[in-house]
This record gives C-alpha cells, structure tokens and sequence, in this order.
C-alpha cells in the first residue's frame, strides 16, 4: 500500500513488517517489554509528516477520536 | 438532520486474528478506492492499550447528479482519519473513522467495536454506526440517501477486504474451485507415486469447504488450515479433502 508521501512507501513498509510481528508477537500476549519499531517509525514519521505539511492535509490539531465525544 | 445506521456482524475468527488483519487489510481486491495508507500516530498508554491514528486518501465515486456540487477546482479525493484503541486485557477494538475534507457536501462518522462473541467460541463480534450528515442547501436529505447506499456498499466491501486479510494471515484460500482442484490433483499426484489412495493428514491440515455465511452474497470459501482451531466449521457443510496442501496462497 502507497504513503501518501510517495518518497515514504519504502520507510512505511518497512515500519508496517515491524510492527505487525511486534503486534501479534509481543503486545498481544501482554509483553510490554518495549517496542523495536521506534526507530524504523522515526524515520516513517519524519517523511510523512512532511508530506501531510507540503500537501496541506488538514489534520493538524484534530483531536484523537475528536468526534466520538458527542455520541452515546 | 443525520441519518444514523447500525449493524452488527459476526466474523469468524478469533479476536486476536481479526485485530491482527485490521492492520494488514489495504491493500485489498476489494479496495481500489484506497489510495494511500499511513500511521501518523502511535503510543502504548501505560495501562497497555495501542493508540493509532491513520490517514487514508480514498477516491469520491459521486454520482453524476452530485458532481454539480464540486467545484472545478475542488479535489477530488477524500482524507479520512482513522482512530483506534486496540486493549488486549479487554479484548476491544473500537475504531472511529471520519472525513476531513468535503465536510460540508457530506459528513460519515463511523464507529467499530470488535469483541469476542458472547455466543459463539473464535467469533468476533462487530457492532458498526454511521452517522451521515450533509450541509448542501436544499439538497442535505438525496445527498444523505446517497451517502447512506454507498456506505452500506463500502461496508460490504470492507467486510470482504478484511475477510481477505483474515485468510492471507491463516494462510487460507478464498476460492473453493482452485482449492478442490489442488486437493484433486495433490490425491492423484500421490496415487500415481504410491499407486496407494492419499492418507489422510494429520489434524489440522486439509482443505474444507463451508456454507455462505455472513449477509454478502453467497458463497464458499475453501479454507487450508494449518491450525484448524482458528477457523470454525459448520457441520453439515463441512467437506474434507486430504492431503498435503500447500497452504500459502
């Protein structure tokens, strides 16, 4: 699947493998000893972060799971 | 005014898998409106619940009748935000999705809860909302019947998607007919070796075919099971091939 950055597909996947093995692997069964994605997410999220700021998507300052406080 | 619609679904497989595919769904056959995928955010809270949000840009299939309500220079995709809280201790998913460009056209706030099945062992059980709304001027209630139909379309697809990623993940096949024909060929590949009728495998692995299930359309889907306890089988449907069968597909 592309990044909407497309200088950041590569990074993406690369975090994506990482983190679906810690996913199912670690966080699942309950073991918290600590993320070895952190790195590989860094670099991903400096890349796309950029592409959101050069592609003025507006989702800077949206509140997480903003909408979901008026509803029942 | 909004319109509101809910449902619920039972998937089945079990919670661990379902959250597991939840990740790995686009992309997807059924999801060529997807254009891009990203995790913006991310953190482990200290009481261990996974905090995510991912931005998606999908295409925006309107109708021709719609088109007149974009301007020229409008753009003609979709961000839509994704925010999720996965907690493993009790075994929720709730995502909340919504749209953050074209607000004014057309509002969809969705909300997901998967859990386990209270009835059913390795179910999980889906409740989705929607809450669509539009602001156009005099045209709010056709635009919200359109978004409606094409929400409950996407459901549809988006239930398949994650269904495909379900069988990626266990290392199923979705197509019944490949499937009989592998088993076939496998049987007779092992008789013209052996000259003896294929054995049966050990547990777990084998190629079965189950009954339509769910409200899409319907169907089988030929499951290769390398763990037969992630998939359950209805009875009366259920077929064994044996043999040997290369599981990935």
């Amino acid at each position: 699947m592309n990044s909407v950055g497309e200088a950041c597909t590569d990074l993406k996947r690369e975090y994506d493998q990482c983190f679906n093995r810690w996913f199912a692997e670690k966080f699942l069964k309950g073991d918290r000893s600590g993320d070895p994605c952190t790195e590989t997410f860094q670099k991903y999220q400096r890349c796309v972060q950029r592409a959101i700021k050069e592609k003025e998507i507006p989702i800077d300052g949206v509140e997480f799971m903003g909408p979901n406080k008026d509803k029942p | 005014m909004v319109k509101y619609f809910c449902n619920n679904t039972d998937i089945r497989s079990a919670w661990d898998h379902v959250v597991s595919a939840f990740w790995q769904r686009y992309p997807n056959p059924f999801s060529t409106h997807v254009l891009t995928e990203d995790v913006v955010y991310r953190e482990v809270t200290v009481d261990h619940r996974l905090l995510t949000r991912r931005l998606l840009k999908k295409t925006n299939r309107l109708p021709r009748w719609a088109e007149r309500f974009f301007p020229a220079g409008m753009s003609r995709s979709v961000y839509i935000v994704e925010d999720s809280i996965v907690d493993p201790v009790n075994r929720s998913l709730t995502t909340y999705t919504w749209n953050l460009n074209h607000t004014t056209l057309m509002s969809v706030e969705e909300r997901c809860i998967f859990q386990d099945s209270v009835e059913q062992p390795a179910t999980t059980q889906l409740k989705r909302e929607a809450w669509i709304s539009s602001g156009v001027y005099g045209f709010s209630r056709p635009i919200q019947e359109f978004g409606l139909a094409r929400f409950k379309s996407n459901q549809v697809k988006s239930m398949k998607g994650l269904e495909y990623a379900l069988s990626n993940l266990q290392g199923m096949c979705t197509s019944a007919a490949e499937m009989e024909e592998k088993c076939k060929e496998k049987k007779r590949g092992k008789q013209n070796r052996r000259g003896a009728p294929a054995a049966a495998q050990g547990h777990g692995e084998g190629c079965v075919r189950e009954g339509q299930r769910g409200s899409q359309e319907p169907g089988f889907s030929c499951y290769c099971a390398q763990e037969a306890p992630a998939v359950r089988l209805t009875g009366p449907h259920v077929k064994y091939c044996t043999g040997d069968i290369n599981s990935t597909q």
